[in-house]
C-alpha cells in the first residue's frame, strides 16, 4: 500500500519539453511511473521519446490529454510565470492530483490557485517540493528513486535534500518505505503535514511515520495536535534550524501572526508534548524509527 | 524584499493613499534644505531595513531647518540593529490626534491576504498582540473577489466611531489592499494610521514587502532594491544565484539544500562549533557556482574551515566531485576544506576528492566533528 500514488498512477508531464521537464520525464519512466502523456503548448501531435525508445504523446493542452489517455495525476514543470496558471489548468482537466515541482512562483498566483483548485476538490502537492515516491511503483516529480525501497515507513517532509538524507539511512538500516512525500517550502503549500498523516493513517501498512520540520509558520503544531488525536503508530520527528538567526523580520505583523512557536526549539518541545520521538541529529531518525519499530 | 518606508511611501501615494509629503537627503544639507520646504515642525526619519528606529535615536522631531539639519548629521551614518543608516526621510510633523495600526500580509495557514487592524496603533503594537490579542481584529480577504466595500467599511467601523473618519478610513482601506496586490506585497503595513486634530486620516509611517518571486513582472519595485542597505556578501551571492545569510562564527559551510544546510549548521552547534553562514548551493553540479560560493565564503575573514556537504540524489557525486576539484584549482584557498558526498556514485566521487588531496567523507556527523575539530585548532 501507499498513499497518493501507486501502480494505478497515470501520470501527465506539464512542461515535458523543457529542460526539467524532458530530463526528469525520462527518469520517472525509467523508475517504472506509467508516463502516458506530454503537454507542451504548441507542441501537440508531436511525441515524447523516453527510455528504451517509448514514445510519449504530446498535447497542447490538459483537456486533450486526459480524455485522450485518461491520465489522472499531474506533474508540473512549467517556468514560474506560468505555473500557477498550469496548476488551474490541471484542475480543470480532470486529474485528481497535481504535484507542482516549480521553485518561484508569485505567492499571489498561488493564492489564487490554492482556491481555485480546492473548489475542484483536486489535491494539490507544492509548489517548490521535490514530489514523492512510492518505492517499488512510482515516482512523481525530482526524488533520486535509487535511495528508496519499499517497507514499513510512511516519511513527510518540507525538505529536499534533508529528505534524502533521511531516507537514506532508514534504506543503510534495512528499513523501506511506503511512500515518501516532500510537502515543500513555499509560504503557501496545497498539501500540508496533517494530509499526509491523515492519508498515512488509512494506510494500512504504514507502520511508523517520519516527520522532518523546518522553523517558521505552525504547520508542525498543527500536525502534532494530529499526531496526539489520531495516530497509533509511532511517529519519529526533526526539526531543522535550530542554529537559525532571527530574521531582520521588518513590521510586526509577522510577529503577531506567528507569536510564539515558530522556533526550532519550539517546535521540538511541542512534538515531544505530543509523544513524538524527537530526533537532534538527521542520523537518529533512523535509529529512533529502529527502536519504535522493534518496541 | 523590503522596501523603505520612502518607497512604500511612494507605493501608497500611487494607490491613492494620504501620505504627508517628504523627501529623501543624503546629507545634512540636503535635509535642511528639505526641510525648508515645509511650513513648520519637521520629522528627520532614518531609511533602514530594521524596526525599532524611534526606540534607537532614528527618527527625531525638529522645530527649525537648522534642527533638521543637526538630527539628520547625527542619524546618518548611525548603527540601528546593524544596519548603517545611509538616507534620511525628512517629512513635516503632523498634529496627531489618534494613532492606530493596519497591516495587510499573506495569511499561510487561510491563504490569502489578511487585514489585521487595531484602533490601538503605535510603537507598542506587539504589547498590545501580546497582552490584549482582541483589541487586535482580523479579516481575510478572498483575492479573487477583492476587499468587498461592506469589508472595508467593517474595517473602518472598528478603529472609528466617528461617520466622517470611517469614510475615510473605508477607503484608505481600499487603497491599501489595492498597493499590496498591485505590488505583490507579502506585507503592507501602516503604523501609525493617524487622525489629525483637524479630522483627517493620514498614514504617516509604511512598512513594506515584496515577494521576490513576483520581481521579474514588476520592474519598476525590482528598481527600488537598495543594494547599500545590505551587506555585500549577501548581495553578491543572490547576483550568483545562491541563498546567503552571514552568522558569526568560523566554519563555513556549503550546502545543498535549504534544510540539508539548516540541519548542517545545527550540527556544527552540536558538536561545539559555530556555523560561519547559510549558504544554499542547490541542485547542480556547475563548477562556476562552487567558485562563486568559496569566494563568498573566503571573504569572512573569521572563517577558519570551509565545510562541504552535498548529497547528490538526481545529480551524481561523482560529477560533483569533479566541480569541486575544479573550482579549488581556480581560486587560492588559505583554510582547509573538508568535503562530506554521499548519494549515487559516491565511491568515485570519494575517489576522486582523496587524489586530489581533500579530507573526504560519506558520513555526515564525521564531517561536521573533523571540521569543528579544524576550526577550534586554528
Amino acid at each position: 500500500m501507499s498513499i497518493f500514488i501507486d501502480n494505478d498512477t497515470r501520470l501527465v508531464v506539464q512542461g515535458i519539453t523543457g529542460r526539467d521537464g524532458s530530463f526528469h520525464a525520462r527518469q520517472m519512466m525509467e523508475y517504472g511511473t506509467n508516463v502516458v502523456a506530454g503537454v507542451t503548448p504548441g507542441k501537440g501531435g508531436q511525441t515524447f521519446e523516453g527510455p528504451d525508445g517509448k514514445q510519449v504523446p504530446i498535447f497542447n493542452a490538459m483537456d486533450e490529454a486526459v480524455s485522450a489517455t485518461q491520465a489522472n495525476t499531474s506533474v508540473i514543470y512549467v517556468p514560474p510565470a506560468f505555473a500557477a496558471g498550469a496548476v488551474m489548468e490541471a484542475a480543470d482537466s480532470g486529474v485528481d492530483f497535481v504535484v507542482a515541482i516549480t521553485e518561484g512562483i508569485p505567492v499571489l498566483d498561488m493564492s489564487r490557485a490554492h482556491a481555485y483548485a480546492r473548489d475542484k476538490g483536486v489535491r494539490v502537492l507544492g509548489p517548490n517540493c521535490p514530489g514523492l515516491i512510492t518505492p517499488g511503483q512510482a515516482k512523481v516529480g525530482i526524488l533520486p528513486g535509487q535511495i528508496v525501497t519499499p517497507g514499513p515507513v510512511g516519511l513527510v517532509s518540507r525538505s529536499g535534500t534533508l529528505t534524502y538524507e533521511a531516507v537514506y539511512h532508514l534504506t543503510n538500516a534495512g528499513i523501506g518505505q511506503t511512500t515518501c512525500v516532500g510537502i515543500g517550502g513555499d509560504p503557501l503549500i496545497g498539501t500540508k503535514f496533517v494530509d499526509c498523516l491523515e492519508a498515512f493513517r488509512d494506510d494500512p501498512e504504514t507502520k511508523a511515520i517520519v516527520m522532518i520540520g523546518e522553523i517558521g509558520g505552525s504547520d508542525e503544531q498543527d500536525a502534532a495536535d494530529y499526531v496526539k488525536e489520531h495516530i497509533d503508530v509511532p511517529v519519529v520527528g526533526f526539526i531543522a534550524g535550530q542554529t537559525a538567526p532571527p530574521g531582520r523580520t521588518m513590521g510586526h505583523a509577522g510577529a503577531i501572526v506567528s507569536g510564539a512557536g515558530g522556533t526550532a526549539a519550539e517546535k521540538m518541545a511541542y512534538f515531544e508534548s505530543c509523544g513524538i520521538a524527537v530526533a537532534k541529529r538527521p542520523v537518529e531518525i533512523a535509529q529512533l524509527v529502529q527502536e519504535a519499530l522493534q518496541g | 524584499m523590503d522596501l523603505h518606508e520612502y518607497q512604500a511611501k511612494e507605493i501608497f501615494r500611487g494607490a491613492g493613499m494620504p501620505v504627508p509629503l517628504g523627501e529623501v537627503a543624503t546629507t545634512p544639507e540636503e535635509a535642511e534644505a528639505i526641510a525648508r520646504k515645509y511650513d513648520g515642525m519637521t520629522v528627520v526619519k532614518a531609511q533602514v531595513h530594521a524596526g525599532g528606529r524611534g526606540k534607537a535615536g532614528g527618527v527625531k522631531l525638529a522645530k527649525t531647518p537648522e534642527e533638521a539639519r543637526e538630527h539628520a548629521s547625527n542619524i546618518l551614518g548611525m548603527e540601528i540593529k546593524g544596519l548603517t543608516v545611509q538616507k534620511v526621510l525628512v517629512t513635516p510633523a503632523e498634529d496627531i490626534d489618534t494613532e492606530a495600526y493596519c497591516a495587510v500580509l499573506m495569511d499561510r495557514n487561510a491563504q490569502m491576504p489578511m487585514f489585521m487592524v487595531s484602533a490601538e496603533g503605535g510603537v507598542d503594537i506587539e504589547q498590545v498582540a501580546e497582552e490584549n490579542p482582541d483589541a487586535i481584529r482580523k479579516l481575510h480577504v478572498d483575492p479573487r473577489y477583492g476587499l468587498l466595500p461592506h469589508q472595508a467599511y467593517w474595517l473602518a467601523n472598528t478603529l472609528y466611531d466617528d461617520p466622517g473618519l470611517i469614510k475615510q478610513a473605508s477607503k484608505v482601506m481600499t487603497q491599501l489592499y489595492h498597493a499590496f496586490m498591485s505590488a505583490n506585497a507579502s506585507l503592507a503595513e501602516v503604523n501609525p494610521l493617524i487622525t489629525t486634530t483637524s479630522g483627517e486620516v493620514k498614514a504617516i509611517d509604511a512598512k513594506f514587502s515584496v515577494d521576490d518571486n513576483a520581481l521579474f513582472r514588476m520592474p519598476e519595485i525590482a528598481a527600488y532594491r537598495d543594494t547599500d542597505a545590505e551587506p555585500q556578501a549577501e548581495t553578491e551571492a543572490r547576483e550568483a544565484g545562491l541563498t546567503f545569510i552571514k552568522l558569526e562564527g568560523n566554519v563555513g559551510c556549503c550546502v545543498n539544500g535549504a534544510g540539508l544546510a539548516m540541519a548542517t549548521m545545527d550540527l556544527v552547534k552540536y558538536y561545539g562549533g559555530e556555523p560561519a553562514n547559510f549558504l544554499d548551493i542547490g541542485g547542480s553540479s556547475n563548477p562556476q557556482k562552487v567558485i562563486d560560493a568559496l569566494r563568498i565564503i573566503t571573504s569572512d575573514p573569521a572563517v577558519k574551515v570551509i565545510l562541504f556537504n552535498i548529497f547528490g540524489g538526481i545529480t551524481r557525486t561523482d560529477d560533483v566531485a569533479n566541480g569541486i576539484v575544479e573550482a579549488t584549482k581556480s581560486i587560492d584557498i588559505q583554510v582547509p576544506i573538508v568535503i562530506r558526498l554521499t548519494g549515487t556514485n559516491e565511491e568515485q566521487a570519494l575517489e576522486i576528492l582523496k587524489n586530489a588531496g581533500f579530507e573526504a567523507y560519506t558520513s555526515m556527523d564525521e564531517v561536521v566533528e573533523k571540521a569543528v575539530e579544524l576550526a577550534n585548532q586554528a
